[in-house]
């Protein structure tokens, strides 16, 4: 379900709006129609910009963006005149902790992770969510304007069900509640469970389990049929107390009933499971996970030897929210990571988003989408044209999320999120003059930008600068 | 996906730090080891053995040059041999005698200097194993050199060469302690000892760092200093002992204490609070020494009169902020306030991740600048990552601009250095061809990446 309680803030002006939280209120009564003119516009869809453009939003939705000479009547829309400004979709940033925490190493303000909670897959942000954050403000500013936050493992291989929300100006930031399920299956998957990948591997394999039998219990239907009997490959068949729904669920402490019932989802393939992994034979033992949990939805995250198994990421049809510029080995488990990792991984047919939560601030996505348009001039590395790299972290995440058509692309009928820019999107130092939420346009103040003004100059005033605000 | 949190910013958080080197190109002399004392049989300890590699009499001609002090020339050409720069001028310069590289539609800049990495101190991969970058164990470590830390063979060192064209750049100990060591500037040429990689006559730096960190991890060990006034008052009594230093029997870490009075060693101060940084200038002035650079100075916007009349650089990120409480007030137009109050502004990284891109932070700063109406030239902006830096690592006589009888640190970037677009395409360190983006040849791969997947590829 698409949120759509936003309030119109007249073009130009800045507006809080008064979302009606849970509500669900048609786009027409808040947006307002515009037109925009003499911009160059990019859709966000892989295509390359196009110069002289315009864009029409009626309703809170995109009705056209492309050459102005296809611009449909734009009956009542108030006339935008761009000035040769940029126009992109708003940026979609995936993977993000926005709205769950103020300071990262202020351990009160910090909600991202719960290290000694007793529950892991239970755990759902979007009760939590704090659309008043700065650095949703500060995020907005620039440009991004839909994430996916998530709380992330740490008490267990589970990091909780994630939410998608926009960083609109209003208290309703939640777009869509337990849009996935988180979990770690690489190095620090096996720290977590105990201090190898097979301890996360039999915590994953028993805690679906557990969630299937608990589907099964509660007659829920959607449990996978007629699989294949598992077959390991050498001589000592697998135990049938450790397989499929005839497994025993003695000693399942490791698993509340409340993390099982979460799971359930995500076994029926309902709910998205984004799976942080690395390593190439890490990412080859998570595609086989398809073999004994069909209808698992996976998203790899991270995957800095992604592209050293790209056909099969390929072949399995799992799309990847890959880290965009690593080209160190960080840690065992990222020899092979490189900055081409992305480009390969497209060129092999990959599904490929840019990995916010792999930078520090994820108003950099641009910044590093500029970077790999870069590496298509570097002897022997692989990069993205400009439009594929928009896509990477505009269309790409949001079809990722499951919100193709609907965010992320400035097709007709999606959510009236643009973005104004000052230059070339890609470019560092481009800067959104103007941000628009399904057609609304926010405010772009925050605390940064108040701090820029009030030291703006250093000049003793009649008053200290602590009456400048 | 390493970080996975917003502004995880775990290296800040944790700890940062500083040393220096010593010695001439190959053959060290005791008037290069400014702040170190000789050792048993008389010659300077540890001292550089890095010598320049061959390189050929090299024209850079045709591309827009800037010399990392605020000049610009377009159609320009750079003369270099022996390791030295001979002659930067435009198009009329004769070339004779040179091998003449057409730099057309491509820029020219001094090597890239990082003033802050812990590269070979917290090298990759970062496991526990190889974490060399605080002695955290005492607030007050000025006995400790970064150098006794350094791998040679972290792959760090050859990505910031290949992706953001670094020729020198300082280790620094990390920010546990109040005092956290000595620096130590390096030319960013693989070699198989941190000798061999040492810049010569580099004056030694000394890490110092104030605020939250220090505080917290000797709070959290139950010793002082556990407040921010606690941090002062362990450091004053530092000095004051310094002070008291006779130097009959040698203490390690009074002798770099005494370097730093003497004005040999510099100081390289983590702090990023605006308040706090005028105590520490303060407190400097009281024991008698001086502050060269604040790193990681978020808030010196707020000061920048103070901090140009202190005459203090300040090292900086582009836009890292709210990781921790000291950095909430991070704003992305730092640097431009701080160029417009007229005080010193150098970009830092102190990430190894960063490190490749400081061309790219300075520009996003630059941008920042332009947004508050302050057009500030590229070719001043340069300045920022390369002579600004150099200056403040007390190396500015030697690199960090290009002009005649410099070293020849030189990049070719294959288009603006202030666009994403661009990449470093050939780097020169000392005159000798470190880096060549079209010859996989001229490319290091350190010992730990021998073998491994992804082992030579372009990264």
């Amino acid at each position: 379900m698409m949120k759509a309680s936003k309030r119109l803030s007249p073009l130009g002006a800045v507006g809080i709006a008064l979302g009606l939280a849970g509500a669900f209120v048609g786009h027409a009564a808040n947006a307002q129609d515009f037109a925009i003119t003499g911009v160059t516009v990019a859709t966000g869809d892989g295509s390359e910009p196009v110069e002289n453009g315009a864009v029409l939003v009626r309703g809170g939705r995109v009705v056209y963006a492309g050459p102005a000479s296809g611009m449909p009547a734009t009956g009542g829309a108030t006339a935008v005149d761009g000035q040769g400004a940029w126009v992109t979709p708003g940026i979609v940033a995936a993977v993000t902790t926005l709205g769950l925490l103020d300071v990262g190493g202020v351990g009160e303000s910090n909600d991202s992770s719960a290290r000694n909670s007793p529950f892991s897959a239970a755990l759902d942000v979007a009760p939590i969510v704090n659309p008043n954050s700065q650095h949703i403000l500060v995020h907005r500013a620039a440009g991004v304007t839909r994430a996916a936050t998530t709380t992330s493992p740490s008490a267990s291989i589970f990091g909780g069900q994630g939410a998608i929300i926009d960083l609109g100006a209003d208290p309703d930031a939640v777009m869509r509640p337990r849009a996935f399920q988180m979990v770690a299956l690489g190095e620090q998957g096996g720290r977590i469970a105990g201090g190898s990948r097979a301890a996360a591997h039999v915590l994953f394999r028993n805690a679906l389990r557990e969630a299937m039998r608990l589907g099964e219990d509660a007659q829920i239907p959607g449990r996978s049929s007629d699989r294949p009997e598992t077959d390991l490959g050498d001589d000592v068949p697998i135990d049938p107390r450790l397989s499929g729904e005839y497994a025993e669920r003695a000693g399942d402490v490791l698993l509340t009933r409340f993390d099982a019932s979460a799971l359930v989802p995500v076994v029926r393939g309902e709910q998205m499971l984004l799976v942080a992994v690395e390593r190439a034979s890490d990412i080859r033992s998570v595609l086989a996970l398809k073999q004994e949990f069909p209808r698992l939805d996976m998203v790899l995250v991270g995957a800095s030897e992604g592209w050293l198994v790209a056909q099969d990421i390929a072949a399995a049809g799992v799309p990847v929210i890959a880290d965009g510029l690593d080209d160190l080995p960080q840690n065992f488990e990222e020899l092979a990571a490189t900055q081409s990792n992305i480009g390969r991984l497209a060129a092999a047919g990959v599904t490929v988003a840019i990995n916010a939560s792999a930078m520090e601030n994820p108003r950099n996505l641009n910044q590093f989408a500029g970077n790999l348009v870069a590496l298509s001039r570097v002897p022997g590395a692989s990069g993205l044209s400009w439009g594929q790299a928009l896509a990477t972290i505009t269309s790409v995440p949001a079809r990722i999320l499951g919100l193709e058509g609907r965010a992320g692309a400035l097709t007709q009928g999606a959510a009236g999120d643009l973005v104004m820019w000052d230059g070339d999107p890609l470019e560092v130092g481009s800067t959104p003059t103007r941000v628009f939420i399904d057609g609304v346009e926010q405010p772009l103040e925050n605390h940064q930008s108040k701090l820029k003004e009030r030291y703006r100059d250093l000049d003793r005033g009649d008053l200290p600068k602590g009456y400048v605000w | 996906m390493k970080r996975f949190a917003m502004l995880a910013c775990a290296a800040a958080m944790a700890v940062s730090g500083c040393s220096t080197a010593d010695g001439g190109s190959g053959t060290a002399s005791a008037s290069d080891a400014r702040g170190a004392a000789l050792g048993a049989d008389g010659r300077v300890p540890y001292a550089s053995t890095y010598q320049r590699y061959p390189g050929r009499p090299t024209a850079l001609v045709g591309a827009t040059v800037f010399d990392g002090r605020g000049g610009r020339i377009e159609n320009g050409t750079v003369l270099f041999r022996d390791g030295e720069v001979v002659a930067v001028g435009d198009a009329s310069l004769s070339t004779d005698g040179y091998d003449r590289i057409d730099g057309a539609g491509k820029f020219v800049t001094p090597g890239v200097i990082d003033i802050h990495s812990h590269l070979g101190d917290y090298p990759t991969p970062s496991v526990e194993a190889h974490s060399d970058g605080n002695e955290a164990t005492s607030p007050m470590t000025p006995e400790v050199w970064a150098e006794h830390s350094v791998w040679p063979q972290d792959p760090g060192f050859t990505r910031a060469l290949a992706n953001g064209g670094v020729t020198a750049l300082q280790i620094l100990p990390g920010s546990a302690n109040l005092t956290g060591g000595r620096s130590v500037t390096l030319k960013n040429v693989s070699a198989r000892t941190v000798q061999g990689m040492k810049f010569p006559g580099a004056p030694y730096g000394m890490k110092m760092a104030c605020g939250e960190n220090p505080k917290r991890v000797y709070g959290g060990k139950g010793r002082m200093p556990s407040t921010r006034m606690g941090n002062f008052a362990v450091n004053r009594q530092m000095w004051l002992d310094a002070q008291a230093y006779d130097g009959e029997k040698r203490d390690l870490g009074k002798e770099t204490l005494k370097g730093v009075l003497d004005g040999e060693i510099l100081i390289h101060n983590h702090c990023y609070r605006a308040d706090e940084m005028a105590l520490v200038i303060d407190m400097a002035k009281e024991m008698g020494y001086k502050v060269t650079a604040f790193h990681h100075a978020v808030e010196a916007y707020k000061i920048g009169d103070l901090l140009r009349e202190n005459d203090i650089c300040s090292a900086i990120w582009a836009d890292w902020y709210g990781f921790k409480m000291e950095s909430y007030d991070g704003i992305l137009e730092n640097a431009a306030l701080l160029q417009k109050a007229g005080a010193c502004v150098v970009i830092h990284s102190d990430d190894a991740n960063g490190i490749q891109r400081l061309n790219q932070e300075a520009a996003k700063a630059q941008a920042a600048g332009l947004r508050l109406g302050m057009d500030i030239p590229d070719a001043d902006v340069i300045g920022w990552f390369t002579y600004n830096a150099a200056k403040a690592m007390g190396i500015g006589e030697m690199t960090g601009s290009l002009e005649a009888g410099k070293m020849a640190d030189v990049v070719l970037w294959n288009g603006d250095p202030l666009s994403v677009y661009s990449r470093p395409e050939k780097v020169w360190i000392d005159g000798a061809l470190m880096y060549d983006a079209m010859d996989r040849t001229r490319r290091p791969v350190s010992d730990f990446e021998l073998g491994q997947p992804g082992e030579g590829d372009v990264k």
